[in-house]
């Protein structure tokens, strides 16, 4: 469940119950339900960013070398990046227990 | 032509934002394919945007107190209103900027919802801000059902489709109606420009967004959205399913502008119905009958896009 | 000082809506509000008025706009009756908790079935806990200045809430009064530009209406609950500020003869004015009897009702609604609860009366003074009488 550390008595209840800091989701960290991770192999990898382009949770980020790193933080692990990977350099591996 | 699109150069592969609009950390479904399309509409808008969202799933995951994921302003008030709330946004910042009671500023206003906000019970809110001329654009992002209260058929849910309201059984075989055309509705209000796009075809969805923002007056953009949860298909396809229904033709890419109907993509080979359907257990149960009805119909349909296309 | 004029109350309504510069409406046609619409289309066509008016194709998307409007910080406006509250009803608990301060007039108007264009309040009865702020106007002049008010409280950065001015459908909306109409230059002194304490707006990005849940629901909806109990002292001071620059004063309850009266009548809207005659004319004839008028609803004035019912042994409620199946009529139920098991407490009657425009007339007010005088004595079975129905 989501994290509670905002909620707070109604006399601290945010005006109008609205949302004032944006993109706080960002302190959730949905990397939690994944059972599989994506594993670049660097070899293969032409750095064409369709793993960036097609990751729903905006996990991936380029490193200075041009890569696309995803962040494990948030990645639900969905495949999706190794799936659309046109080089096949992404394997879904399962995470361990 | 319109003067606003002939300056849009378009999005590359090569100069794609790196702003994104959401932020992660979002409650979506592993794999969500509306949300990987909202993403997409929010790279093409950039940070100049009020967002008027209808109820639903990208409602739900997007703002669970006190989180947020939109880095920009966003509302929501309902399932129905979100074009008709978007259009009292419009007008306040009419008002006040000529009043000068707000900076001067250009700033988009997207209204967005699902296929059961927009073609089913908010279409009149719609229609009634498409005829009234208000300089917003609407965007529909389509999975076909209505997902968020557990996958019911929706005026936009297609023929034989499995929902747990169109379920498949002894007397029937999941939904019986055709595919509501809601992007023909919106066209008819003569509004500059309609759309229909995919996010398997990024940029073409990117640039499609843009250009209704652009243009002046309202703009309609019908996306096509996989669901894993409610189609019963793996996460990781999601993108590939939005390729295979433009690919067997039964979601076709166009634009009408100001009345025009363009295909943004012809399909000159395509693939068989048959090969999007696998894979998705919503279709598991389709006849042989269904399936070449529906391909039958698939074709039909096409064709009459196609001579929509060339007659204007 | 103002132009005494005679005039339609709602050209008049519409006069102080302009005067209050109002910056969007969102109105959609609906007998009898119409004449309030209608003529803010004129002043707005004419250039009396800048301001965008929204003509939207239903009632739901009206308060929908109203929402957004507000929302983006405009002083915002609209009026409405009853089919079209009741199809408003689900965007009208929206404002209230997301602190949206959206005026509306409420032609009040009976709900079908049987369709009824005719006057009485069960329009906004069946809209009573949607968590606005909500006056009663009794004549035409006050409701050119309950509107003036209604903008000043809303607006007020410690309340920000919606605020609704009811009005009687036609006995008030469609009638011809003298009415003072305000300068500009004194509205402009009681109503500074609304400025509201949050906006949508880019440069601070602001996510409003997300999803409550269940750690903070309850918390949101207390907070509502307090802010429109607190609000009572922002109404009371406008008031206040309103008989300093437009020399006539508001109570959130008015007396008429009420002084040792041993029945008073309780009335809210137009029929007040006719209880007041029904008043002297009983006094004439030596029965001991008074007149409560409530012009503010909600939040409930209980202390204000309490002094004003002074020691009256005997209450006769005015119910402009019938809920069936109910144990009284909306206002007897409230008026019940502020008394009970309180010491010296009155006995309460509910008299439902005036449905769907029918007559409350002099006769009929003595009639229900009787009655409440009897039923003291000899307590009735129900709670309630429908009075002045046909039985046969």
């Amino acid at each position: 469940m989501a994290q509670i550390d905002a909620i707070v008595g109604w006399k601290d209840l945010p005006f109008g119950c609205h949302v004032y800091e944006p993109g706080s989701t960002a302190k959730f960290r949905t990397g939690d339900w994944r059972s599989q991770r994506p594993v670049l192999d660097k070899e293969k990898c032409i750095r064409c960013g369709m793993c960036w382009v097609f990751c729903p949770d905006m996990c991936y980020s380029q490193t200075e070398e041009g890569y696309f790193e995803a962040n494990m933080e948030y990645c639900k692990g969905c495949g999706i990046c190794a799936h659309e990977c046109p080089k096949d350099a992404i394997t879904m591996v399962p995470e361990e227990d | 032509m319109i003067t606003e699109l002939e300056k849009f150069k378009g999005f590359s592969a090569k100069n794609l934002p790196k702003e994104e609009g959401l932020a992660p950390g979002h409650r979506a479904c592993q794999g969500c394919g509306e949300v990987l399309a909202l993403r997409m509409v929010m790279k093409a808008l950039g940070k100049d945007v009020i967002v008027c969202c209808a109820t639903g799933c990208m409602e739900i995951v997007t703002t669970p107190f006190p989180q947020t994921s939109w880095q920009v302003p966003w509302i929501h008030i309902a399932f129905e209103n979100a074009a008709s709330v978007a259009s009292g946004v419009e007008a306040a910042r009419k008002v006040l900027m000529r009043k000068g009671r707000i900076p001067k500023r250009h700033v988009d206003i997207l209204a967005v919802g699902g296929d059961g906000a927009t073609g089913d019970i908010g279409l009149s809110w719609i229609s009634g801000a498409m005829e009234r001329g208000h300089d917003f654009l609407y965007v529909c992002l389509d999975n076909e059902a209505y997902m968020n209260t557990g996958v019911q058929r929706s005026g936009c849910t297609p023929y034989g489709a499995m929902t747990t309201t169109s379920p498949p059984g002894k007397k029937g075989s999941g939904q019986v109606t055709w595919k509501k055309n809601v992007p023909a509705i919106m066209a008819a209000h003569g509004i500059p420009y309609v759309a229909t796009a995919s996010p398997a075809y990024f940029l073409d969805l990117m640039n499609k967004v843009k250009k209704a923002a652009l243009v002046e007056g309202p703009a309609y953009v019908h996306i096509y959205s996989p669901c894993p949860t409610g189609w019963g298909s793996a996460g990781e396809r999601s993108v590939e399913f939005a390729k295979l229904a433009v690919e067997t033709r039964i979601f076709p890419l166009y634009e009408v502008i100001e009345g025009r109907y363009v295909i943004s993509r012809k399909i000159t080979k395509p693939k068989p119905v048959t090969e999007y359907f696998k894979g998705q257990r919503r279709f598991r149960h389709l006849s042989e009958d269904q399936l070449s009805f529906i391909q039958a119909k698939v074709d039909e349909e096409y064709a009459r896009l196609m001579k929509l296309s060339e007659a204007t | 000082m103002g132009k005494r004029v005679g005039i339609e109350v709602s050209i008049a309504i519409a006069e102080a809506v302009k005067l209050a510069r109002a910056e969007v409406i969102a109105a959609y046609p609906i007998t009898p509000q119409t004449h309030i619409v209608e003529h803010l289309s004129e002043i707005i066509a004419n250039g009396e008025l800048d301001a965008e008016f929204i003509t939207v194709e239903s009632e739901h998307a009206a308060m929908s706009c109203c929402c957004g409007s507000s929302a983006a910080g405009a002083r915002t406006y609209t009026a409405t009756s009853s089919q079209g509250l009741a199809l408003m009803s689900e965007i009208l608990y929206h404002p209230g908790p997301m602190r949206l301060p959206i005026v509306m007039t409420v032609a009040n108007r009976a709900l079908a079935a049987p369709i009824s264009i005719w006057n009485d309040h069960q329009d906004i009865m069946a809209q009573r806990d949607i968590g606005w702020i909500q006056t009663f106007a009794e004549n035409g002049q006050e409701a050119v200045d309950l509107t003036l008010h209604a903008f000043r409280v809303a607006e007020d950065r410690k309340v920000s809430l919606p605020v609704i001015v009811n009005i009687d459908g036609f006995t008030l909306s469609h009638v011809i009064e003298p009415i003072v109409i305000p300068d500009q230059e004194e509205v402009d002194a009681y109503l500074p530009a609304f400025k509201p304490r949050v906006r949508l707006d880019v440069k601070k990005p602001v996510t409003m209406g997300p999803v409550g849940i269940p750690e903070v629901y309850t918390e949101a909806k207390m907070a509502h609950n307090e802010a429109i109990k607190a609000s009572k002292r922002v109404i009371l001071q406008g008031w206040k500020e309103f008989a300093e620059i437009f020399g006539r004063e508001y109570n959130p309850v008015e007396t008429y003869r009420s002084e040792d009266a041993e029945v008073l009548l309780v009335t809210m809207g137009s029929i007040s004015e006719t209880a007041m005659t029904a008043v002297d004319a009983m006094r004439d004839k030596g029965t001991s009897v008074g007149l409560v008028r409530i012009r503010l609803w909600r939040p409930f004035p209980g202390p204000e009702f309490r002094k004003a019912a002074g020691k009256a042994s005997v209450l006769a409620v005015i119910d402009r609604c019938l809920p069936p199946g109910a144990v009284c009529g909306p206002v007897g139920a409230e008026l019940r609860s502020i008394f009970y098991k309180m010491p010296g407490a009155p006995k309460i009657f509910s008299f439902v009366a005036g449905l769907g425009g029918r007559d409350v007339t002099v006769e009929l007010f003595e009639e229900i003074v009787d009655k409440a005088r009897a039923y003291a004595k000899k307590r009735p079975t129900e709670l309630y009488e429908v009075i002045g129905v046909r039985e046969r």
